[in-house]
């Protein structure tokens, strides 16, 4: 005879946005496992038609205030690929510090407030800072100092305003950038020095078979450009990405699911990007990731806290040498010629790739909108992983399996903003 | 003598309707003052950043987001009843966000064009700011909202006296720290003499026309502007643009927009 016990959680917490997890098991089986996402729809795919091509970096910002950069990012290099507009070294340059800062706030808030607490048992940073003070003010000060960067070329660190398509309003002072330098080596070194901490740390078993998927860049490491490319041997043009993910609509989430064709569920986000372009890495990140013991490619997700440590020291690394050789360019924009076209670009947002396409009328005007966030393409491996831990769920009490569940969430760093909202927890026993 | 029991600090909400999560990250990225706050106030129910999640009441509840479900809708009455403050963040919150833009539109027509089962969703045809259904004590402005004015709303609620934030306009704040005007010097169509500061003028001394992140200015001359606007070559299309973005719920911009919108055919 089966025993019935049944378990709740009212709200998944340490995630952007809010949404809920349905739980069924059936012994040790994961009956079904469903993430919801209650996310009120913004319908923002639906409101960009009719406006301007120049308006989607600000506009498609807003759909998330973790990462707006990115979508800044895919929104210009989607316009521009549309109207056959390249930009000069300069502006890829000041664009790729952009993004740095983007990693250094989104990664180190989940490394440290978000998913350390996990590991340590706490319920917040906060709770933490009374046990581990130096670690919480050393943390405050390294997201500082990715905040400082993203304000010093965007203009302010949540929703930037200096980006445009085709490059900047203005060009950040040279003084204001390379003034930052010191401070982001000195983030490169703390965060090296977190390693060990990070790597000993008790990490649950859990081992998956996730396709991994990222960007690859013929010599750096990815943020705005490069091939789509997979661990079971996909690489594509961006251009080719929609003859090959799909997206579903399923009942219980207002975020469209991301699949690959005829093969299924995926993984983006700093553990795939990791495993697919570790040769692309600067010394200091190299060293971090030897020293951290991940082995690549990881099958543990609840190890990704590692890879956002080692994505740290790259894009502190890459941001203090960029910083301290910065000019002013003469030129902060190429000029935007509006035409008719159909445009494509994938950037890799710090939770993984983000894909946007447009389709402009002769005015530049959008006919359609298509937006793909990184959420909603780790969703179904998600759900994949809580199936796989489901007899270590069903044998620990209800409070531990609770936290067992959101912490593996949490391994994503889900953002449920870019795709939702309510995120109840529940987790029933038959 | 014994020591008083100290008194217990007071209670912080932090709420999410329907948002990007900006306005309430903006806290997080106080990081020089956060432990700070956390000494001022026990930050009781915030999501978002803690799995410790305390019942009401309130002493003081952040709301981010706007009002797009039937379920948040119904929610706010008790929200209101356990807050002794509420103070909504962010343009969403106080104007109903870029997602009102559904309200100048068909929404059935819109939904479609994202969802292909849109009977699957619970979604209401408008998106609307929290003071539409209940009395709210402060409004702060912005998308996002500006840091330094969300640790002045805190500390004047702390204590007991109201924020002391600018309500003038960005045009004002140009001419107050000197810088030239994007209009009159580069022809660039520019919100800044109808919207409310509180960015420090940041768009045109990045050499960019005000887009309107905290809304309408106090007394917005919305009509004096418009023939500016056309001086410097902004078309019916582009007026009705600039107007149509995060403040669009507001009513001075939002009727702007109405009025300036093509006639569909």
């Amino acid at each position: 005879m089966t025993t019935t016990r049944t378990l709740s959680v009212e709200l998944l917490t340490r995630v952007e946005g809010e949404g809920s997890l349905h739980i069924v098991l059936r012994g040790d089986v994961a009956e079904s496992v469903e993430l919801r996402i209650f996310e009120p729809p913004r319908f923002f795919e639906g409101f960009l038609r009719g406006r301007s091509a120049l308006e989607t970096p600000d506009i498609t910002a807003r759909i998330c205030g973790i990462c707006p950069v990115a979508y800044q990012m895919s929104a210009c290099g989607a316009v521009e690929d549309a109207l056959g507009i390249t930009v000069s070294d300069e502006i890829r340059s000041l664009r790729r510090l952009l993004y740095a800062g983007e990693w250094l706030e989104s990664h180190l808030l989940h490394i440290f407030f978000l998913h350390a607490p996990d590991f340590l048992g706490y319920s917040d940073a906060l709770a933490m800072a009374g046990d581990h003070p130096e670690r919480v003010r050393a943390a405050l000060r390294m997201k500082k100092a990715g905040n400082a960067l993203v304000t010093a070329v965007g203009g302010r660190e949540i929703h930037p305003i200096n980006v445009k398509v085709g490059g900047f309003f203005r060009a950040p002072e040279r003084e204001a950038v390379r003034s930052l330098a010191p401070e982001l080596a000195w983030l490169r070194d703390e965060m090296a020095s977190c390693i060990d901490w990070l790597a000993s740390f008790e990490y649950p078993s859990l081992s998956t078979d996730h396709e991994l998927v990222a960007l690859r860049h013929e010599t750096d490491y990815p943020y705005c450009e490069g091939r789509v490319v997979s661990s079971r041997g996909l690489d594509i043009a961006v251009t080719e990405y929609e003859d090959v993910f799909e997206e579903q609509q399923v009942s219980r989430s207002t975020a469209l699911h991301s699949v690959i064709r005829e093969r299924g569920g995926y993984v983006c986000g700093p553990l795939a990007r990791l495993s697919l372009n570790q040769d692309h890495l600067r010394p200091a990140a190299r060293d971090a990731l030897k020293r951290s013991g991940l082995k690549l490619p990881c099958d543990n997700p609840f190890r990704s806290i590692l890879a956002r440590a080692v994505e740290v020291i790259q894009a502190a690394d890459e941001a203090a040498a960029l910083c301290a050789r910065y000019e002013p360019p003469a030129a902060c924009a190429v000029a935007v010629p509006l035409a008719a076209g159909v445009g494509r670009a994938a950037t890799e947002a710090p939770r993984g790739l983000l894909f946007h396409r447009y389709e402009l009328d002769d005015s530049g005007s959008l006919k359609s909108a298509k937006i793909v966030p990184p959420t909603s393409q780790n969703q179904k491996s998600i759900e994949d992983d809580l199936r796989v831990l489901a007899p270590e769920l069903a044998r620990l009490p209800e409070a531990e399996a609770r936290v067992l569940a959101e912490h593996a969430i949490r391994n994503y760093d889900p953002c449920i903003s870019c795709s939702t909202h309510f995120l109840e927890l529940r987790i029933e026993r038959q | 003598m014994p020591t008083p029991k100290p008194k217990p600090k007071p209670k912080l909400a932090v709420i999410k309707l329907a948002s990007c999560d900006g306005c309430q990250l903006s806290l997080l990225d106080c990081e020089d003052e956060l432990l700070a706050v956390a000494g001022a106030l026990d930050i009781a129910y915030f999501p978002e950043a803690s799995s410790r999640l305390l019942k009401g009441p309130y002493d003081v509840t952040l709301v981010e987001g706007s009002v797009t479900t039937a379920a948040d809708r119904e929610r706010l009455a008790a929200l209101r009843r356990e807050s002794r403050l509420l103070i909504t963040i962010g343009a969403c919150a106080t104007s109903g966000g870029i997602q009102a833009l559904r309200n100048f539109q068909s929404y059935p027509e819109l939904a479609r064009s994202v969802y292909a089962h849109p009977e699957y969703l619970d979604s209401l045809a408008t998106s609307s700011g929290v003071a539409e259904h209940i009395p709210v004590d402060y409004e702060l402005r912005g998308c996002p909202v500006d840091k330094s004015q969300l640790l002045e709303v805190l500390i004047a609620a702390l204590h007991g006296r109201a924020p002391r934030l600018p309500r003038h306009s960005v045009c004002l704040e140009c001419k107050r720290r000197g810088v030239v005007c994007v209009t009159v010097a580069h022809g660039t169509p520019c919100l800044g003499p109808v919207t409310q500061t509180g960015c420090g003028a940041l768009c045109p001394r990045f050499s960019r026309g005000c887009f309107g992140c905290f809304g309408p200015s106090d007394t917005p001359r919305v009509q004096a502007l418009a023939p500016v606007l056309a001086s410097v070559g902004a078309t019916d299309t582009d007026v009705a643009r600039l107007y149509g973005t995060f403040n669009v719920g507001a009513p001075a911009f939002g009727d702007e927009h109405r009025v300036r919108l093509p006639v569909v055919e």
